[in-house]
């Protein structure tokens, strides 16, 4: 069955199952192979791309149901959140090994264009669901808040 | 379509971050060719076996060590760029090829014949080595220049990836003299700098090499090698360890669109298709019987009883033995009895074990977060039937290892060259393990049980007694030629006998036969060891009815190194204020010494009903020279992140033979919620050379937090993960 997608901007024709997770066609059929595979059950976050703005998992995304909704992966990621938020991670050097770390920037985008100066708590709402096993979590903390203190400084 | 284009697996073949391209990767290179870096010598003129320089100016450290996360891939290229005199902003780094003894690892075997990566030995086994290498290269520019120029060699200076002659004001980068150092005689004996001279080394921040790819999603990690025609690969292995496959069905298995072949290997049943999704799918429907008559069939409940028994019997091997800890304790006026108990635990790395396998009639490529290089040649060449040296590893960054990627029978690496071999290396194929796969999937932190007695003589004297019930990590193994008179020093080290003066201390071991693999799991047999050693020396303070950190420091007279790093988290814990804590607050300390490096850390904490909040942490190191400050304390902070996990969660338990656990959902680990909102962390100054740092950070957090727990809410942890319920009741 074919399937019409719009990712990063660019419409992909896929031949695939319906059922398939979103993030098996990302990484086997389309090759953005940023978006990770954790655990298949939307637990660690480490699959987390943007659907039509919002942090979703793709790993239980059945690829059907965001057929011509706007599919963003970290290789398209380019909204002036998730801009501030790559720059603070690489400034703080925020990774460790590195794996879930799309995810993570993927969900704290989605937070700071929401809430554009997150509290502690807003930041453990948001975060809460990425787990990193490097525990790069005080990192990201203090990368989330540079971050909005980046957007908050820009030009609007 | 195309499972994966040209131009994509030429992206895997680039060095994420560095712009760099090594011919060693790229498809159509004939794989002997693919097994080395000559292939990169058309681009990098200068290529030494640990430094390369490209007349781009670049200069691309060879790092023998896998990039896991703990960050050699900064800290290896700081210490060539040292004694280079590089900039940090040329610097590079690549894989080395699976080859002995040019890339062994000299702290696993000093004479090179073992490459791996383990014991926190990446810097420390690496320091001299390349500071020589650096020095030797950067002697070989100022030869070429001298030459060039017709100057003496003792005019001309190197600074910041420069080579400058004053009087003449010449100057040249390295990439415009890479050419001409080539072809200058290798000098046997080079200088190297006083450490008082280093400019790069210990000074502050250096950016981390792969922040930037791994900020972009462009890290390549094994699960991400693509290359055409490439299948996916799941394999269904026994329920119970120790299981054998006796027979399967795959009718239903291969009427699943996409799987393209199903073959029995040694460790299970392969399901290949062109997709994870349909492998998995796939692997859903397959029947199977599994022959279990040698399975193992206990579950953590019988596992107790058999080491509680084990605990309290005579049979065990001495460990060590100082004074007369029997007839102390006999005579001794505060006796502590205590048993602690430690869960298998899994290392749950966020990369699931995966591996590339593409198999020809006289070669092997593997592409893996490669952890122990020697032995996954070996077995993978053992399983194709090839000879070790057809086979090349292209050691891939991991996603996390944690130990977990170190195994002496390769078993991931092992599955995937077996699958390939079964197939007939029609295609390249990549093996993909699940979560529940990886939690399910053994080689777990073993379960562990102390049984200590301690006390207080009339003189102030401790006696201490323990018994250390667990598996052997390394019996059975090659490396099982590190155990000595009966013991494995990775099951009962760093004991409260090894590191503090005590006038009485005996520690015995007892090894039950248990049919769950095991494997070491960051800091190996700290992880228990600290524990029950740092709790019993708080049980201790409080029965002399003294501080802590002070009873600690006079047991610490002899070690000089410990007393430091107590000292100073004291003094940024703020120890000696009374701690402002108020109810269900409290504060706990504790040390421990391992692989090469002291931590100790101060942990605050707030207990309501049963739930335990860690505030904030203080940290001290000593790690030798600290090489890369930045990295150590993100080792730090990451090392106590992952004891918290198992401190406060962690926990792999069994029903029968089968693993209760099988996703992060029972499984449970630390999340952003519950990481201490301060970690701080502090290096002790040192001159020593640099010791290990990816684990040191992981021990002491358990026992501090239970210590702090104690001071909060009066109960005393003894069984992990912490259940202030149960303990409550007991």
């Amino acid at each position: 069955m074919s399937i019409r997608l719009s990712v990063n901007g660019q419409t992909r024709e896929l031949d695939v199952d319906p059922d398939m997770p979103l993030l098996w066609a990302l990484r086997d059929h389309l090759a953005l192979t940023g978006t990770k595979f954790g655990c298949g059950m939307a637990l660690c976050g480490a699959c987390t791309v943007h659907i039509d703005g919002q942090p979703t998992r793709s790993c239980v995304t059945p690829v059907a149901a965001v057929a011509g909704r706007q599919i963003t992966t970290i290789e398209g990621l380019s909204t002036a959140a998730g801009r501030a938020v790559q720059a603070a991670w690489v400034s703080l050097d925020v990774p460790q090994c590195g794996y879930c770390q799309s995810g993570q920037i993927m969900s704290a985008a989605g937070l700071l264009a929401s809430k554009p100066r997150p509290t502690d708590a807003d930041i453990d709402g948001a975060m809460a669901g990425n787990i990193c096993r490097c525990a790069t979590y005080v990192r990201i903390r203090k990368a989330i808040h540079q971050a909005a203190e980046t957007l908050a400084a820009a030009p609007q | 379509m195309n499972f994966m284009t040209r131009r994509q697996f030429v992206r895997v073949t680039t060095l994420a971050g560095s712009g760099l391209t090594l011919g060693l990767m790229l498809p159509g290179c004939a794989p002997k060719q693919a097994a080395s870096l000559a292939g990169s010598s058309a681009t990098h003129p200068f290529a030494m076996p640990f430094v390369h320089i490209a007349p781009d100016n670049t200069v691309t450290v060879i790092c023998k060590q896998l990039e896991a996360g703990q960050g050699v891939w900064t800290g290896l290229p700081a210490i060539v760029a040292e004694e280079l005199d590089a900039a940090w902003s040329q610097m590079r780094v690549a894989s080395a090829p699976a080859e002995v003894p040019t890339y062994g690892n000299l702290a696993l075997d000093p004479k090179g014949r073992m490459q791996g990566t383990g014991g926190s030995t990446s810097v420390a086994n690496s320091w001299m080595q390349l500071r020589q290498a650096g020095a030797t290269a950067r002697a070989m520019l100022v030869q070429a220049a001298a030459q060039s120029w017709s100057v003496p060699t003792g005019e001309i200076t190197v600074a910041d990836g420069m080579v400058t002659h004053a009087a003449s004001g010449r100057k040249a980068s390295f990439g415009d003299l890479a050419g001409k150092a080539a072809g200058v005689p290798v000098p046997e004996q080079v200088p190297l700098k006083d450490p008082s001279q280093f400019k790069l080394i210990g000074r502050g921040h250096l950016p981390r090499l792969d922040s930037r790819a791994k900020s972009c999603g462009k890290q390549t990690y094994a699960i991400d090698v693509g290359m055409p025609g490439m299948m996916t690969a799941v394999v269904l292995r026994p329920p119970r360890f120790g299981g054998k496959l006796a027979s399967f069905d795959d009718s239903k298995c291969k009427a699943v669109p996409g799987v393209v072949d199903v073959v029995a290997i040694p460790r299970g049943v392969a399901v290949i298709g062109r997709d994870l999704w349909s492998a998995k799918k796939g692997r859903d429907l397959l029947q199977v019987r599994w022959d279990e008559s040698a399975a193992e069939k206990r579950g953590t409940r019988e596992l107790l009883a058999e080491y509680r028994r084990l605990a309290a019997g005579r049979k065990a091997v001495t460990v060590s033995n100082r004074g007369n800890a029997d007839a102390a304790l006999q005579h001794a006026h505060r006796v502590i009895e205590a048993q602690f108990e430690f869960p298998y635990l899994a290392h749950a790395p966020m990369e699931p074990l995966t591996a590339v396998c593409r198999l020809t009639a006289d070669h092997c490529d593997i592409w893996a977060g490669d952890q122990f290089q020697t032995f996954d040649q070996m077995n993978a060449a053992r399983e194709v039937g090839l000879q070790p040296h057809q086979v090349s590893i292209h050691t891939l960054a991991a996603g996390g290892t944690f130990g977990r990627r170190a195994t002496p029978d390769s078993d991931y690496v092992s599955e995937v060259a077996a699958i390939a071999k079964a197939t007939g290396g029609r295609y390249p194929v990549r093996l993909i393990w699940t979560r529940e796969d990886d939690i399910t999937g053994g080689r777990y932190r073993p379960l562990n049980l102390h049984r200590i007695t301690a006390g207080l003589t009339a003189d102030g004297k401790v006696a201490f007694r323990q018994r250390v019930v667990g598996q052997s990590i390394i019996a059975g193994t090659p490396l099982a030629a590190m155990m000595a008179n009966g013991v494995d020093p990775l099951a009962v080290g760093g004991s409260a006998a090894d590191q503090y003066d005590l006038e009485h201390a005996s520690v015995s071991w007892s090894s039950p036969q248990v049919g769950v693999p095991v494997l070491w799991w960051r800091s190996v047999e700290n992880t228990h060891m600290a524990f029950s050693k740092e709790v019993i020396m708080d049980e201790l303070a409080e029965a002399a009815k003294e501080d802590p950190i002070a009873f600690r420091l006079a047991r610490l007279k002899t070690r000089p190194r410990h007393a430091a790093v107590l000292k100073l988290v004291a003094e940024k814990a703020g120890w000696d204020q009374p701690f402002a804590g108020g109810k269900g607050r409290g504060r706990g300390v504790a040390i421990q010494e391992s692989f090469g490096s002291v931590v100790a850390q101060v942990a605050e904490v707030t207990v309501s009903g049963n739930d335990i909040r860690v505030d904030r942490v203080v940290c001290a190191v000593d790690c030798g020279i600290a090489v890369t400050p930045d990295v150590i304390e993100a080792q730090m902070q990451s090392g106590i992140g992952f004891g918290l996990s198992a401190a406060l969660y962690g926990a792999i338990t069994l029903t029968g033979g089968r693993v209760d656990q099988s996703n992060f959902d029972g499984y449970r680990v630390l999340r952003m919620n519950e990481m201490p909102k301060v970690v701080e962390v502090y290096i002790v100054p040192s001159t020593q050379p640099p010791s290990g740092v990816g684990e040191p950070g992981t021990p002491p957090i358990a026992p501090a937090v239970a210590n702090a727990v104690r001071m909060a809410s009066g109960i005393r942890l003894r069984r992990l993960p912490f259940d202030l319920a149960a303990a409550r009741r007991a």
